[in-house]
């Protein structure tokens, strides 16, 4: 098989400005999945029952449900009037706030019980043995997968291109239709994407290894 | 000091203390002996709050500690704790691990708590891995570490829950005998532990527990020369 790659000489931009709106979004969505998923996570741990319950619904729900259908929901069921691109990022970030609950919840409870009976044992309030003991220690458990996240969500992202935001699947698609061409634009785009979570990966790699060096 | 007046905890529905009730005097080192499962970590972690009991009072220096109005963070400022599995802070270094209670919970300006916390490095015998993290600390060195953790707190009490179980048999000399100073300086002490060496040359009294109950107590010589009751020959029957 010969793939002609000299489209690229004409459309090239589709490909920049796809891959910027693809990094633009993604980056929101993990901002914006962290700080829902840390109110989330928190409400899961709290003693509080209803909290708990709303938190868990929540995180079921969407991890339940396809980003696809979570997405028409907000973008025509809503109809919220919300800009295109916002109605994206808040789709992908509520549906990466639930994995990141979860992500944010598991990496608290993986620190040893004995560290909190330690702390308050020394009469350190629940606050402030969170803050001065658990957080920090569940910190290198989250953080790797924090990343893990963000490769995800960079693929994901490729969904916003069925309500016409013109993310690197989107600009990807309009070049097939503009060159006729059935096969080339799309391997681009998937070069594209496997250059972005690859890099990614291996900067989360080389973290982990730093992190659990210190230990 | 501390009042324990008919103490009951349950796990659900396994009743794990039944009706324990003792008294724990200033200076006293009380140590705490008796089969695997019969409820001495519970009874201990029950003094300072970190098992809620389900019955009973717990008055500690005249506060009834198990209402629901005290703050026990307060009173727990008093009574220090030394775990099995020592629960040193492993992202600070042994002098952050020392200093970090006195400095955040009590307010002590931080180059007093490092002069103190020096000095307690010092009567363990430490004070050259201040700036260690615990995971280069071997056992015998993480735990007593942790005794000088607890007591830059200035506490009131100490309680050691099985001290000198997760050690190497060579380490268990080196805490036990920070222990035994600790003892000799006059320090008020509830021990847990299967050290009947220690139990016996340490020891005011000794508290013998099966199954959740106080089945005896008394000085060790009532306990190790002439126990009473044949549950406490049983066991020291195993163990001596
Ligand atoms: N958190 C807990 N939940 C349920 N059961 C427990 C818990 N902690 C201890 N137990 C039970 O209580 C009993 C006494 O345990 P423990 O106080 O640890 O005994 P000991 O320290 O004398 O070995 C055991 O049967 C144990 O299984
Ligand atoms: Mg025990």
């Amino acid at each position: 098989m010969n793939i002609d790659f000299t489209f690229l000489n004409k459309y090239y931009m589709f490909f920049i400005n796809g891959t910027k709106n693809t990094i633009i979004i993604s980056i929101f969505t993990v901002l914006i999945g962290v700080i829902l998923g840390t109110f989330l996570a928190l409400m899961k741990l709290s003693k509080n029952k209803i909290l708990k319950s709303i938190a868990s619904s929540y995180i079921e729900f969407i991890r339940g449900t396809p980003v696809m259908v979570q997405m028409f929901i907000i973008y025509y069921g809503m109809n919220l009037g919300l800009p295109d691109y916002v109605a994206g990022i808040v789709t992908l970030s509520i549906n990466s706030s639930a994995y990141v609950a979860e992500i944010i919840r598991a990496g608290i409870q993986a620190v040893d019980k004995g560290q909190m009976e330690a702390a308050r044992s020394l009469g350190m309030s629940h606050k402030m043995a969170m803050r001065y003991i658990i957080i920090p220690q569940a910190f290198k458990n989250i953080l790797p997968a924090l990343g893990n996240e963000f490769i995800t969500v960079i693929k994901e992202s490729s969904i916003v291109s069925v309500i016409g935001i013109p993310e690197l699947m989107y600009n990807a698609d309009t070049v097939r239709g503009n060159t006729f061409m059935p096969f080339a634009p799309l391997i681009v785009a998937a070069f594209i994407y496997f250059v972005l979570t690859f890099t990614l990966s291996k900067v989360v790699g080389r973290v982990e290894r730093r992190m659990r060096a210190g230990d | 000091m501390i009042d324990v007046i008919a103490l009951e905890k349950k796990f659900g529905k396994n009743t794990v203390l039944k009706n324990i009730n003792v008294n724990i005097k200033k200076g006293e080192v009380v140590v705490v002996i008796g089969p695997s499962g019969s409820g001495k970590s519970t009874f201990l972690r029950c003094l300072n709050l970190l098992e809620v009991p389900t019955k009973g009072k717990i008055i500690f220096e005249g506060t009834p500690i198990t209402d629901s109005k005290v703050n026990i963070d307060l009173h727990r400022q008093k009574m220090g704790m030394v775990f099995q599995q020592f629960n040193l802070f492993p992202h600070m270094t042994v002098l952050e691990n020392i200093t970090l209670a006195p400095v955040r919970v009590k307010k002590v300006p931080k180059e007093e708590a490092e002069r103190t916390a020096m000095r307690l490095l010092r009567r363990v015998g430490l004070e050259d891995k201040a700036d260690s993290y615990p995971s280069k600390l071997s056992g015998g060195q993480k735990q007593r570490v942790a005794i000088a953790r607890a007591l830059a707190m200035e506490p009131d009490v100490m309680l050691f829950d099985e001290p000198t179980s997760a050690l190497d048999p060579e380490m268990v000399g080196e805490v036990l005998d920070v222990m035994k100073e600790l003892a000799a300086d006059g320090m008020t002490m509830v021990v847990v532990t299967h050290e009947m060496g220690f139990a016996r040359e340490v020891g005011d009294r000794i508290i013998f527990m099966s199954d959740g109950e106080i089945i005896e107590e008394g000085t060790p010589e009532e306990i190790f020369v002439n126990p009473k009751h044949s549950r406490t020959r049983d066991f020291l029957g195993k163990v001596l």
